[in-house]
């Protein structure tokens, strides 16, 4: 069967990239996220135990990178009037660690966009991935996020 | 630092965690802060509510997170969490204990790092996996 709202048109809107967005990342963030999430790991709470570890100082845990948000593509679709969202999950890479006083540069792109027949109707999967490089120019994270259009 | 645990220590079938969590609606409005999601469904009751939900409920990415402090507990400070996906399958309340777990499944070797491949999971009181996953962590070697 065809697709209802991701036809051939839609998908030309695949490899669309979002804004750069660049943040410092703060010692005190870092802490509060990882209060926020309920996690004692002293790499991300306390600088004097962390700078005994092979790290030398505090990191920043696995998903702090959802703190440091960046514009999505801006997908349009023919979608129902009073459709609704998911978040479908999400498929993180880690490279290199995120430090209190690096310079993150965040930027998403459009990587996939795809439809099926649910139970409610048509539903619409749109994944972004999201790349997070450092002020070295390394790439330490990449996210790819499902949402889910319903 | 916990004690750390080394590639030989693990094969298929060893189980990490358990790690458990009683988020309750403070943790939620905390995490809607660190983490600049203000979506109103995880922490308005009554805009929770007028959206079909039972009421407020968990952010996807707090539980992402939870299982991510599985893994990083399991590695170590001398592994290194490489991969992590979560999908969210079910909706999950404040108020009620969770229980983070995982599973190693596969074990190999791949230009030099020791890679173990795992599957984890979030499981709600009556052990619904409502957040499945699959992790890969890098563990230091004894032989290496």
């Amino acid at each position: 069967m065809a697709n209802k709202i991701v036809d051939e048109e839609a998908r030309k809107q695949i490899g669309t990239v979002g804004e750069a967005r660049t943040y410092e990342v703060e010692r005190g963030a870092i802490r509060r996220f990882a209060e926020a999430i309920g996690d004692p790991n002293p790499l991300f709470n306390d600088e004097q135990q962390a700078r005994k570890t092979r790290f030398g100082g505090m990191i920043a845990p696995p998903t702090f990178c959802r703190s440091m948000g960046s514009p999505i593509p801006n997908v349009k679709l023919n979608m129902p009037a009073g459709f609704r969202g998911l978040d479908g999950g999400s498929d993180w890479e880690y490279f290199e660690p995120i430090r209190p006083g690096d310079r993150i540069t965040v930027q998403s792109k459009l990587v996939d966009l795809r439809e099926s027949e649910g139970r409610l109707g048509p539903m619409v999967f749109i994944v972004i991935e999201t790349s997070y490089t450092n002020q070295f120019g390394e790439l330490c994270v990449t996210q790819r996020s499902t949402a889910i259009r319903y | 630092m916990a004690k750390q645990i080394y590639f030989e220590d693990v094969e298929p079938g060893f189980e990490i965690g358990p790690l458990e969590k009683e988020p309750t609606t403070q943790q939620l409005v905390k995490y809607a802060g660190a983490s600049g999601d203000f979506y109103q469904i995880h922490y308005d009751k009554d805009f929770a509510i007028a959206n079909k939900l039972p009421g407020v409920i968990l952010h996807g990415a707090l539980k992402n997170a939870f299982l991510a402090q599985l893994m990083t507990d399991f590695a170590g400070e001398h592994g290194w969490l490489s991969k992590l996906s979560v999908q969210y399958r079910g909706m999950d309340v404040p108020g009620v204990k969770l229980i983070c777990r995982g599973r190693v499944v596969r074990k190999r070797v791949e230009n030099g790092r020791h890679l173990v491949d795992c599957e984890i999971w979030l499981e709600n009181a009556k052990g619904e996996k409502t957040t499945p996953g699959s992790a890969t962590v890098i563990l230091p070697s004894r032989g290496a």
